[in-house]
């Protein structure tokens, strides 16, 4: 039977090609839309480390005051002075913590021909290799003791790795950063997280992988920069000394609390924390922390890109419109076909069989707007980077889920649209058609 | 033209009307909204920077290793000496960024040392005695900085420079109606004395969060040698500026080849730099445009195939009253009044949805409050749409022939 009212209701569709073109093509662009503009939402919005994404949180330190945070709601400054953060590592509270900082490294060559060139660059505890599941394809990441003895030593990207040893193991090999060399300890496989949750506050989300870790405490010895935001609420003073000591925020800070009885007891360690640095003097005002887990983070953040999200509420509006469009079209179709129910129905048809009929006709309505919806879909993937970064746009691909996910819109989205047209269609008095005819 | 039959008739074909009245309704309301989207977007990537744009490029150039501030400071100089020599090149400054940019330096601006609250933010570009010229300002008041007022400074420096020069629309923030030269404003580090007003500089950063000081610019006459790199603002003749890009990236690696200079932005004409700026305005405004052309496409293409349907549906009945005396013309006006009415009732509706829309996304989305003019725009653009539409179905139900009333199919 299914398969007789597919044959009746393409034959259907062929005689009114014009109508079914219409149908399919508003239901294709329907979907289209929606579907591209999910394709980034679903980027952006992506959890990036999802085993671990209640575990791992940011704690911020109001180290600025009422006066400062008030044009931020009350919120602590996004970053942390460093003060706070070797406070916060000395303490050890957590499972495993870091504090982190974008460093400009430029690798220099040992082949006097070729030019230095830059590569994205982070400065850490070793505690972040095990926080953020890095995964090694040589070597380890560098020991805790080489963290207190500010060692030269680095952890290289699996790119880096390529581009300077041709790929082969380059465990105990020298690199030359900044002018200073460095002994590899360690190769990091590809990771790349989307979004970067570990360092929103500079990337706002999205850069390229990590190619250089090196360890916090010797980039801090050698004075290296921050290539990231900082932040003061007051003069630092000059040189480099006042201004590590100055309340200036520019440090990222991470703390691996696996358990919710841990989370809590985090938060008042921060909590009497800033009370003590209250009492000595250091800050005038009540303690005013925050502790949030990866997810609280990114949406806190605002990661998500606006554009990503009024986009897609406006394609989900737009795949409405063309829902009632197919809803009237439908009706038009079938209801043009009284006649034919009335016949059916006379010669002993129940309305379940009409209504069976007219659902696998908008199926079928519907399985081929998912086709031209498909590749559109397809078409507007690309023109993505037309309308986002690209760093945001190369995120957004067609993938075997995406496919599902397009056609399987279509038809459901078809078939409810048909609910009502064929509830219409079964309602026909075949008595009432019979007597006109 | 009797509108009480229309009424009653639609009254026989509810589903219909309420269809087409909500297509209607929901496209105005999504219509309306993308249309301020893009006239916003366009407003804001049409604001102008205040300088030269299409001869200028800049050049970023990092430096590799550790060198102290005062070799870094002797680097930028034979930089600065290097390119001037360039062919094609006209001026140049070094700077810690420049309009458009989105990072720098942002401050604080007070108007005594013991002030709590700021008076303003500012943008600061630190720079030399060319900067006016190399980004073509225009100096409306006081002087430009003289070149033994020029000093140098680390990133971790005081800053406090004894002379500034200011734009005009932080000289109306601060000083309103009067003349700002001569007068002290204090940074984070201490005071300057403004010594020049320029007539428009757009801070480093166009996002919403800059939007308070948009226009608000402090030059600082320093050179800001920092380790990591800096910028150098470029000045082409007219005409040459692709020759002197590529001219002038050679001439710094042969200077000196410990520097980095990206290949994807280390060197950036400003038409780069404004495309890049602007990406997601420009974006937005064209998915919007896109959307929007489709959306009345989609609903056009709906009222056509409801219409037809009706009118198929009524031949009888049109042929009755085409028998009765109804001229062609009754008939193509009965159906316009009719979708008139619908559109009306749907466009109606769709200004309410419109507005709902709009609120919500302003307390979402932090956007804009919905003007009149787009809904107006939007309902006449809609009732045209929905006339438009209906036309071809209904010059059909005008040819419908009188003897139609005789047939019984």
């Amino acid at each position: 039977m299914f398969a007789y009212y597919l044959q009746l209701g393409l034959r259907s569709l062929r005689k009114n090609p014009l109508l079914t073109l219409l149908m399919v093509l508003a239901i294709g662009c329907g979907v289209a839309a929606s579907m591209t503009t999910y394709s980034v939402f679903r980027a952006t919005s992506n959890n990036p480390i999802p085993d671990k994404s209640s575990q791992l949180f940011v704690p911020q330190i109001d180290n600025w005051g009422p006066e400062s945070t008030q044009h931020n709601k009350g919120e602590p400054p996004n970053a942390m002075s460093y003060t706070d953060a070797i406070n916060l590592m000395r303490d050890k509270r957590a499972k495993r913590q870091t504090a982190l900082y974008p460093a400009q490294m430029s690798i220099v060559p040992t082949d006097p021909s070729m030019l230095p060139f830059r590569e994205t660059s982070y400065a850490w505890y070793t505690d972040a290799f095990a926080m953020f599941d890095i995964p090694m394809l040589y070597g380890h990441p560098w020991t805790a003791n080489e963290d207190e003895s500010h060692a030269a030593v680095v952890v290289i990207g699996k790119e880096l790795n390529e581009k300077m040893f041709n790929g082969v193991n380059s465990v105990g090999k020298n690199i030359n950063l900044n002018g200073r060399d460095y002994r590899i300890v360690g190769v990091a496989d590809r990771w790349n997280p989307e979004p970067v949750f570990y360092d929103v506050t500079n990337t706002n989300g999205f850069d390229d992988p990590i190619e250089v870790f090196m360890p916090f405490t010797r980039a801090v010895e050698l004075q290296t920069a921050t290539n990231g935001n900082n932040n003061c609420s007051h003069d630092p003073g000059k040189g480099w000394d006042s201004w590590i000591r100055s309340e200036c925020v520019w440090l990222g800070f991470w703390a691996e609390l696996p358990t919710k009885s841990e989370a809590d007891a985090y938060r008042s360690y921060l909590n009497g924390y800033a009370a003590e640095q209250q009492r000595s003097g250091r800050f005038r005002w009540a303690p005013n922390n925050r502790l949030r887990n990866v997810t609280e983070w990114l949406e806190y953040q605002k990661v998500v890109p606006q554009e990503a999200k009024v986009s897609l509420m406006v394609s989900l509006g737009f795949l409405l419109i063309c829902l009632v469009n197919t809803v009237g079209l439908l009706l038009a179709k079938f209801m043009r076909r009284s006649s034919e129910i009335g016949v059916r129905r006379a010669l002993g048809a129940p309305r379940k069989e009409i209504y069976l009929q007219f659902l696998i006709e908008a199926a079928a309505v519907g399985l081929a707007g998912g086709v031209v919806g498909l590749l559109l879909t397809g078409l507007g993937v690309m023109g993505v980077s037309l309308v986002f970064e690209p760093d945001v746009a190369k995120l957004a691909k067609l993938d075997l889920s995406l496919v599902l996910l397009t056609m399987l819109v279509a038809v459901l989205t078809t078939v409810l649209a048909a609910f009502y047209p064929t509830w219409r269609a079964a309602q026909v008095q075949p008595a009432w058609q019979l007597k006109s005819n | 033209m009797q509108i009480k039959p229309i009424l009653s008739a639609l009254r026989r074909h509810k589903a219909g009307t309420f269809l087409i009245a909500m297509q209607i309704a929901l496209t105005l309301a999504i219509v309306c909204n993308a249309l301020f989207i893009i006239h916003q977007r366009i407003a804001h990537l049409s604001e102008p920077t205040g300088i030269d744009e299409p001869n200028i490029f800049v050049i970023k150039s990092e430096w590799v290793g550790h060198p102290d501030s005062a070799r870094v400071d002797a680097m930028i100089r034979e930089d600065l000496q290097v390119l001037r020599q360039v062919a094609g090149v006209q001026n140049v400054t070094p700077s810690n960024s420049y309009p458009l940019r989105g990072s720098g330096w942002d401050d604080s601006v007070k108007l005594k040392p013991d002030q709590l609250q700021d008076s303003s933010g500012a943008t600061i570009y630190f720079a030399d005695q060319n900067f006016i010229d190399t980004l073509g300002l225009k100096l409306i008041a006081g002087r430009n900085f003289r070149a033994d007022e020029i000093g140098h400074m680390d990133m971790r420096y005081r800053l406090a420079p004894p002379v500034v020069i200011v734009t005009k629309a932080l000289v109306q923030k601060l000083f309103p109606g009067e003349d700002a030269v001569g007068k002290t404003i204090y940074l984070i580090g201490g005071p300057g004395t403004i010594v020049g007003v320029v007539d428009l500089l757009q801070a480093q950063s166009v996002e919403r969060w800059a939007s308070d000081f948009a226009y608000r610019s402090v030059i600082i006459p320093e050179r800001l040698n920092i380790s990591l790199g800096s910028f150098y603002i470029v000045r082409a003749q007219p005409g040459q500026l692709d020759s002197a890009m590529h001219a002038a990236v050679k001439a710094l690696f042969a200077q000196n080849p410990r520097r980095v200079i990206n290949d994807d932005d280390g060197v950036l004409s400003f038409s780069d730099v404004r495309s890049r700026a602007y990406e997601s305005d420009r974006g937005m405004a064209i998915l919007m445009g896109v959307i929007s052309v489709v959306l009345l496409a989609v609903t056009a293409a709906g009222i056509v195939g409801l219409t037809s349907f009706w009118v198929g549906q009524r031949r009888k009945q049109i042929g009755v009253r085409r028998a009765l005396g109804a001229t062609r013309r009754d008939i193509l006006r009965y159906f316009m009044t009719e979708n008139l009415l619908i559109s009306s009732g749907g466009a109606l509706f769709g200004v309410l949805l419109a507005i709902a829309m709009n609120l919500w996304m302003v307390t979402r989305f932090e956007m804009h409050r919905l003007s009149l003019t787009y809904l107006v725009i939007g309902a006449v653009m809609l009732l045209l749409l929905g006339q438009g539409a209906v036309l071809a179905p209904a010059l059909r139900a005008s040819r419908v022939p009188p003897v139609e009333a005789t047939r019984s199919v």
